[in-house]
């Protein structure tokens, strides 16, 4: 049987603060960004730590196949690689499943989420261009029977480096 | 491949790049190193790249990517917000200058179903350690709240670290 093409979170009603240990949190807190340009970052990273590259590499091998982090790689800004929108559908809770399917479905799709709103499909679309996002965003209307609230970016005040897990 | 990137000056060894590492480094010993294997390049060549694009923004940042929802942060509040057209921008910086704050943005109104012109993400533990930063921000932002709500997630329906659009090269 072939797996899941994504991974199911967690029910996010239930709070679990996961069990780290101080190594394991300093790596998360603090290489979420100016992880090294070098031949050989992990090392560098243990030195820095004053641990052993060997363990720093099984933790972020642990890390990742627990779920605890994605990857650990460069984060994309999405307005330099194409043309993006944020965009908003307001759909009935008996077709939400079949809306949310249908956005799903495209691969310019890369996030969307379920919200408590009367817009509660909120997803966000990345294209090579401004005629493709206009294609899937018309489609999605066709094919949801929803209008689609696009809200491009206008401008960003903060640049997203990552923040503090733990303070 | 007929591509186009809208004002990013991207070469075929950055695509390459990214495509190679947008699913994240290899965790082993030279990473750079098999990265330049699968791109038909040296490692100080992909290393120079990936800091040319960090310089040009392109690449954000470099590091490990966490999934707040397994660390414990459930509590992720779109907060939107309706403040005076001309006061945008002074709005936005404070706002985006908060720590619990991860991205503030300026969006087009479209009234009358949507009045608001400003985004931020709030991420805290759980409901109320958003809706206490929330209240912050509507504090600091004073007179110039003339509305604002927050859009809690109850279901993560996709989420996928950004890829080069329209090419699996």
């Amino acid at each position: 049987m072939a797996a899941p093409a994504v991974k199911p979170y967690p029910s996010i009603t239930t709070t679990i603060e996961p069990e780290l240990s101080t190594l394991e949190k300093r790596l998360l807190n603090e290489y979420q960004k100016g992880f090294p340009l070098s031949a050989t970052p992990y090392a560098d990273i243990a030195a820095e730590l004053g641990t052993s590259e060997a363990l720093v590499l099984d933790i972020l091998q642990r890390l990742k196949n627990q779920g605890f982090i994605s990857r650990v790689g460069p984060v994309l800004k999405p307005q330099r690689l194409g043309t993006s929108t944020l965009a908003a559908l307001a759909v009935s809770a008996d077709k939400l499943q079949q809306a949310a399917d249908i956005i799903s479905s495209y691969e310019e799709v890369n996030h969307n989420y379920e919200r408590e709103h009367a817009f509660n499909l909120w997803f966000v679309v990345t294209a090579k261009d401004q005629n493709r996002l206009q294609e899937v965003l018309d489609e999605i209307q066709n094919r949801t029977g929803c209008k689609v609230m696009s809200l491009p970016l206008e401008r960003q005040y903060h640049i997203d480096l990552g923040f503090p897990l733990w303070c | 491949m007929n591509v186009s990137y809208t004002n990013t000056p991207l070469d075929d060894l950055d695509r390459a790049i990214i495509q190679a590492t947008q699913a994240g480094l290899p965790l082993t010993n030279r990473p750079y190193t098999a990265i330049a294997e699968k791109v038909g390049s040296t490692p100080a060549q992909v290393m120079e790249h990936m800091q040319k694009m960090q310089n040009q923004g392109i690449i954000r940042r470099i590091g490990a990517v966490p999934n707040h929802y397994v660390l414990g942060f459930r509590g992720n509040g779109m907060s939107v917000w309706d403040v005076p057209d001309e006061r945008i921008q002074t709005c936005g910086e404070m706002v985006g200058a908060l720590d619990f704050v991860s991205h503030a943005y300026h969006r087009p109104r479209h009234p009358p179903l949507w009045n608001y012109n400003l985004f931020a993400m709030v991420h805290g533990h759980d409901r109320d350690e958003v809706m206490q930063k929330v209240e912050k921000i509507a504090k600091l932002l004073g007179e110039d709240d003339r509305g604002h709500e927050v859009l809690f997630s109850t279901r993560i329906l996709k989420k996928t670290g950004l890829r080069l659009p329209g090419g699996n090269s």
